[in-house]
């Protein structure tokens, strides 16, 4: 008797909840895939799974969602694979990151534009850090930052991405607030990934590293190393709470490596209201702060319009950087 | 004492029956990954991430299922190596060398089952290692900048003249050619893409799984429609004898000091983050050749040229978990496929590890010997099993070698345009065999290449373009005098030894692996 009841319930609740998304939502998701632009175990890959995940795990969308690993060209394989063969699927979402906006902006991805699809939503950020070894002489943003100017052959900042890339820029923004007129003047050195540039940082290499947050958590924990600046707009919480930000110091900068994701550009208005409500959906879930908490994810909540201004920004802001440091002509 | 005790804490941790298990059947997964060319450790980790996630399983666990199939696939590199001629994975590139001519011999049996003895004692010293100097190496790894790794990587360049061929030229081409190879793609110091021809696929650079498997397994095929599976076929089943399955004590016996000196090679390179297993072994092999190829065997059947780069490639899998725990820096792919893991079940690496976190370290090491243990038992047995692939008529066995490349490289990126790139490496390949250019040293440009140019920038960029930077220390100054002797030497010697060659080979008629 009482099984039967509670399988009725559950009947009516689930036909109810299947009435209701069908009321609120014209598009109805089938089979749903995440493309991820690099192999799996990276940063895009972590970010179409457990976005996925979660979005099972929270029923917004029906089954699995299938997570393609489409490598290649820093994601650029994956961003003409989507602009031209893909322009209209309706259940495909892409993950990307501020490294997205970067290629975009340098032209990285030949012949695309990030016009050419449709930005969903961010997920997070992981914003940046600027720090010296726990011996260096330098205690604050503001002194490198006067270091670099008296005698710039004197610091070479490490970071883990290319010239031209994210760990670079971030600290080329931070010299350009700081009044430091030609950026060129910044010795950077490009290492495989922030793990190995802060250990050049600890092996006395290099006087400075550029990175993200989650890079340096374990170095700071240790006290291997000293954090000058946090850029972010206000303090982080937990293990960083100690360490102040660029801005407090009196030098404007905010340097935030956000992940999201974008969606085709012939995606249709219903299918891509939906993705942005499931996508804000998942970030305001407590499942998700969670993840966030544990992956060293600040809070970034930027959905729909406001999420494709916010990426618009930034390309242009890095299309004029990159200008500056002669990488763009 | 109290590292001891860690570690049985450890054993308590890891022998659970689900722990047991998971061993288990990473050890045979990670077998059967590293044997398939194209699947090497890295992508066979990576594959089976979704899998611990899906199970849910809690952080020891998991990383015991990922260790093991890390061990497993360098165990199991091996396999296609010696009986195909085909790298299973880059580190047991060097194992063809001396694995391929052996089994053409008829001691198909006795190499697989001697290189299974290679890898574990490669894995089990250097899972000591593990346990007891983690610490101190860390302070060795710091030693090491850019400046020295360009000395590190230039040390191994200067002993490639050693391997595979008796042509110098030859290997010196193909090395150049491969260092050509490792060019293409942006250029990190400048962020310039270089002979890409503005094609997005090229940005990236050249896998060089993709390089291995067309060069390798590809061209192999070629070779093989080339004769219609005939002559070549014919040949093979008259020679491919099965032979003994375990290597006699008196082989043991005499492969045991190269053992034991490569397994301090390979985990000093594994050590090293940014050197790893690829070095590990061809450092083993080349040292090894050096000293004690006293008749000119290696790379004709030597059972020591089998023994050297397993025991090599092993303790460097083990050394390359030194960084990855101590100091939260990966010193291989494979090594950044389990960070990233570590990283998703909220567990920090980093310097801090062993006093935060001390029931996952070691679990994990604990592990490592039950997991080595296992494979062991495991691939001993098997070997009679596997030499069985060699009585499959290269008819049936080319097509699966075929199908098994293309879905290799497929399965790692997802892109058509790698097949076509594996097509033409292959296609290459078939050439340069018709040239009698070794192919090791291709691929070994693409593995170092890359890596030895950017340090060397690194090193410019950080001097300000003084030149001095690179005999700036201790350690560079030791590691040019190795690499300059390592050069000379042969040069002085080189003589005599050929002279020698000349008379052994008069004997025998050359089984050349290239």
């Amino acid at each position: 008797m009482n099984r039967l009841h509670s399988w009725r319930v559950a009947a009516v609740s689930a036909v109810a909840a299947v009435a209701l998304s069908g009321a609120a939502n014209a598009f109805e998701p089938e089979a749903t895939e995440c493309i991820a632009p690099a192999n799996p175990g990276g940063g895009w890959d972590f970010t179409c799974r457990q976005v996925g995940k979660t979005l099972q795990d929270l029923g917004l969308i029906p089954g699995t969602m299938q997570v393609t690993n489409l490598a290649g060209g820093g994601g650029g394989v994956a961003y003409a694979e989507v602009v031209n063969k893909r322009g209209d699927d309706n259940d495909l979402i892409v993950a990307a990151s501020s490294a997205t906006a970067t290629r975009l902006a340098q032209g990285a991805y030949p012949g695309n534009t990030m016009d050419q699809v449709r930005w969903l939503g961010a997920v997070g950020a992981d914003y940046g850090v600027i720090a010296v070894s726990k011996d260096s002489p330098i205690n604050t943003l503001s002194e490198l930052m006067e270091q670099i100017k008296a005698d710039p052959r004197s610091i070479s900042v490490a970071g883990g991405s290319a010239v031209g890339g994210w760990d670079h820029l971030k600290v080329l923004l931070a010299a350009q607030a700081a009044g430091i007129d030609d950026v060129r003047n910044v010795k950077y050195v490009a290492f495989n990934g922030g793990g190995e540039a802060v250990t050049q940082l600890l092996a006395g290499s290099v006087q400075a590293f550029t990175g993200d947050a989650s890079e340096a958590k374990g170095f700071v924990d240790s006290g291997d190393i000293k954090v000058v600046a946090v850029l972010a707009p206000e303090r982080l919480e937990g293990d960083f709470s100690a360490f102040p930000t660029a801005r407090e110091q009196g030098i404007d900068v905010i340097g935030a490596n956000w992940r999201g994701f974008y969606a085709p550009g012939g995606m249709s208005d219903e299918a891509y209201d939906y993705w942005v409500e499931a996508i804000g959906n998942v970030y305001a879930s407590d499942e998700w702060k969670d993840i966030m908490a544990r992956n060293g994810l600040a809070p970034l909540d930027l959905q729909g319009a406001e999420f494709e201004a916010f990426v618009r920004e930034s390309v242009d802001r890095i299309t004029g950087l990159s200008r500056d440091i002669g990488l763009l002509q | 004492m109290e590292t001891l005790s860690n570690l049985a804490d450890g054993f308590v941790i890891a022998l659970t029956l689900q722990n047991l298990f998971l061993a288990l059947l990473g050890c045979f997964l990670g077998t059967v990954i590293g044997a398939l060319p194209g699947l090497g450790p890295s992508n066979g980790v990576a594959i089976l991430i979704p899998l611990a996630f899906t199970l849910g399983l809690p952080a020891t666990p998991a990383l015991i299922l990922l260790t093991s199939v890390y061990y497993g696939a360098m165990y199991g590199g091996r396999i296609s190596s010696i009986l195909l001629n085909i790298p299973g994975d880059e580190p047991a590139m060097m194992t063809t060398l001396d694995g391929y001519p052996m089994a053409q011999q008829g001691r198909a049996g006795e190499a697989l089952a001697l290189s299974g003895v290679a890898s574990f004692v490669g894995a089990f010293f250097a899972t000591w290692g593990l346990v007891f100097l983690a610490p101190q190496l860390v302070k060795v790894a710091l030693l090491f900048g850019p400046a020295e790794y360009f000395a590190l990587f230039s040390l191994a360049f200067a002993t490639l003249g050693g391997i595979a061929s008796r042509n110098q030229a030859k290997a010196a081409m193909a090395a150049a050619l491969g260092l050509g190879i490792a060019m293409i793609g942006v250029d990190g110091q400048t962020g310039v893409p270089r002979f890409a021809f503005g094609n997005v696929h090229f940005y990236d650079g050249i896998d060089f799984l993709v390089a291995i498997v067309g060069l390798f397994a590809v061209s192999e095929v070629f070779v093989f429609l080339e004769h219609r599976g005939e002559a070549r076929g014919a040949g093979q089943e008259d020679k491919m004898k099965l032979g003994r399955v375990t290597p006699s004590l008196a082989t043991l016996a005499g492969t045991g000091w190269t053992m034991a000196r490569s397994t301090v090679l390979g985990f000093l390179s594994g050590v090293l983050p940014g050197a790893g297993a690829s070095l590990g072994s061809f450092i083993s092999y080349s040292v090894e050749k050096r000293l004690v190829d006293r008749e000119g065997t290696f790379g004709t059947g030597d059972p020591r040229g089998v023994a050297a780069p397993e025991a090599g490639n092993n303790a460097a899998a083990g050394g390359a978990l030194v960084p990855m725990l101590a100091l939260g820096v990966p010193g291989s792919g494979t090594t950044a496929v389990l960070l990233a893991m570590l990283l998703a079940l909220n567990i920090t690496p980093g310097p801090l590890l062993f006093q935060s976190n001390p029931d996952v370290v070691w679990g994990l090491v604990a592990a490592l010997f039950i997991g080595n243990l296992m494979l062991l038992l495991l691939n001993i047995p098997m070997v009679s099993l596997f030499v069985r692939v060699l009585l499959v008529p290269p008819k049936y066995l080319m097509p699966i070698v075929a199908m098994i490349s293309f879905v290799g490289i497929y399965g790692i990126s997802g892109s058509t345009f790698d097949l076509l790139v594996m097509i033409v490496f292959g296609v290459i390949g078939w050439v340069l065999r018709k040239l009698e250019v070794p192919l090791v040293p291709i691929i070994l440009g693409v593995l170092l290449g890359n890596e030895m140019e950017s340090n060397l920038r690194r090193a410019l960029t950080i001097s300000d373009g003084d030149w001095s930077i690179l005999v700036g220390s201790p350690l560079a100054i030791i590691l040019w005098a190795l690499a300059i002797t390592g050069f000379v030497l042969p040069m002085l010697f080189g003589r005599f030894f050929r002279m020698r060659m000349r008379h052994e080979r008069a004997g025998e008629e050359g089984a050349d692996p290239d």
